[in-house]
């Protein structure tokens, strides 16, 4: 198992540690429902160092990219990140991402931990037709980048105190690298998994130690706590965000994951499976992956069935969680043409009862009952 | 960790406690209450149904994961803290107190015997 630049500090400070995507991670610390709060209300800091980082370079590098990614990378600027996905050869999708933009010939691209190996074949498979070469143009930085994501609506606020470089007017999804905390260049990067705003940090792995210090001690007067991976998946769902392995998969398309506004059949887009998903989005899909809320008390789960009234299974549960914020059981799951209008009546099967829901748009925490 | 030595205990992380006249008080140990985390929903829709020792009584629910909780001891469920239900961290806060699951009439005390001893249960909760 492999550790990050961070590991001893969150033994330290005493998390409740497991393996995840063969990194020993804090899964939390003060508690899941406290430490979700305190991103929700004023900042929290995850150690997201597991997540793989893979660069693009070359004159090549526009068009592989557009080649292997559903978004429209050429909508991209200098400083411009991009959410995204590689499909697969079947119209599944190899893994999510982000696209980071740094010129015309440079660009990064973030992916899940538990996918770097199965991205990074698959990448240096599809890189043969252009050209690129794995060592040059296309470079597995994954163990050599630390990350921390500072999540909350102070977070910026509290960042700000460690760069001269203005970062609380930064548009989301942008970034810059800048010299930050004594470090002399980090990539500073608006984005993250929460929906409370905030930053995500790259810098190598020897700044790490002063990354986490500064952090914490900047974060200080605000509130700032360590964040575990628990809370981590909470934040997300509340905020419909798909988890990959959950709710998307090698066998999902991002059309049925709701992950159309990604994917963009523009003309000299000749991106992996674009037929068969854009047929799919012009006959409309089987399936549709939607949010849901309990109006009945119960907590849904992953692999739970979907009912409609009549009792019918309808579809599968993808993840599920009590919402930390609002109390109640929220999810997501592929429910079957016909019955993912939203405000229907659907049921869950927990257990050996059938509880009601009802289909509703994300944040789920802030869906009317 | 907490393991009051008044209690018996199961592997399954269950501790009981003799009332007297073959009655007793069944909840879920405080190391049970530390590896689950904040528990955020409690079931128990058993009142009033006899069980045999080892079956399932009700469920507990932690923001990740979900676990049924198993009779120490066969007998009759005659109440269910609504405590535990209405505000389930009360199970993390106190769960040898204010945070019990369920009151049992035994049918067969004597299963007390059987159960794990404070010092037993310390064993095997010592990783």
């Amino acid at each position: 198992m492999k550790n990050t630049p961070f590991t001893k500090y969150h033994i330290e400070l005493g998390a409740r540690m497991a393996p995840f995507a063969g990194y020993n991670m804090p899964i939390e610390y003060s508690g899941i429902n406290d430490e979700h709060v305190t991103v929700r209300e004023k900042l929290g800091v995850f150690d997201v160092s597991h997540m793989g980082e893979v660069w693009v370079k070359g004159p090549k590098a526009l068009d592989f990219i557009q080649t292997i990614t559903s978004n429209n990378v050429a909508a991209l600027f200098d400083g411009k990140v991009q959410y995204s996905c590689f499909p697969n050869d079947k119209g599944g999708i190899v893994d999510d991402l982000l696209v980071y933009r740094v010129n015309a010939e440079t660009y990064l691209l973030v992916i899940n931990a538990a996918n770097i190996e199965k991205d990074w074949n698959w990448i240096c498979e599809k890189g043969k037709m252009f050209g690129l070469t794995p060592g040059k143009e296309l470079y597995n930085a994954s163990d050599e980048i630390a990350q921390l994501a500072i999540q909350g609506p102070l977070a910026l606020k509290a960042m700000q105190k460690l760069t001269s470089e203005n970062v609380v007017d930064m548009e989301y999804y942008t970034f810059k690298k800048i010299p930050f905390a004594g470090i002399k260049e980090v990539i500073f990067s608006t984005t993250g998994y929460t929906g409370a705003g905030g930053c995500e940090i790259y810098c190598a792995n020897e700044d790490a130690d002063k990354l986490w210090k500064a952090v914490f001690e900047a974060g200080a007067e605000f509130g700032i706590k360590p964040i575990g991976l628990g809370a981590r998946d909470t934040l997300r769902l509340e905020m419909g965000f798909c988890l990959y392995g959950h709710d998307i998969n090698d066998t999902t398309s991002a059309i049925e994951a709701g992950l159309g506004w990604i994917t963009k059949f523009v003309s000299d887009k000749n991106f992996i499976s674009r037929d068969i998903w854009e047929k799919q989005k012009n006959e409309g899909p089987e399936r549709s992956l939607k949010g849901f809320v309990m109006i009945d008390r119960g907590i849904p789960r992953q692999h739970y069935l979907i009912y409609d009234a009549q009792g019918n299974e309808i579809g599968e549960v993808t993840s599920g969680t009590m919402s930390p914020m609002s109390k109640r059981g929220i999810g997501m799951g592929y429910i079957k043409k016909g019955f993912w209008n939203d405000g229907a009546e659907i049921y869950i099967g927990i257990r050996d009862k059938k509880l009601k829901a009802k289909i509703v748009k994300p944040p789920f925490h802030m869906a009317k009952v | 960790m907490n393991v009051p030595s008044n209690l018996k205990y199961t592997k399954d992380h269950e501790w009981i406690k003799d009332e007297g006249n073959g009655m007793a008080t069944v909840g879920v140990t405080d190391f049970a209450q530390s590896q689950l985390g904040d528990i955020v929903f409690v079931e128990i829709e058993t009142q009033g149904e006899t069980l045999a020792k080892e079956e399932v009584f009700g469920t507990i629910e932690a923001v990740k994961t979900v676990s049924d909780m198993f009779m120490p001891a066969s007998g009759e469920v005659i109440e269910v803290n609504p405590k535990v239900t209405e505000q389930p961290d009360i199970v993390n806060k106190d769960p040898y107190g204010e945070g019990w699951m369920i009151k049992v009439k035994m049918t067969n005390p004597a299963e007390l015997n059987d159960l794990l001893s404070a010092d037993q249960y310390k064993e095997i909760t010592n990783e």
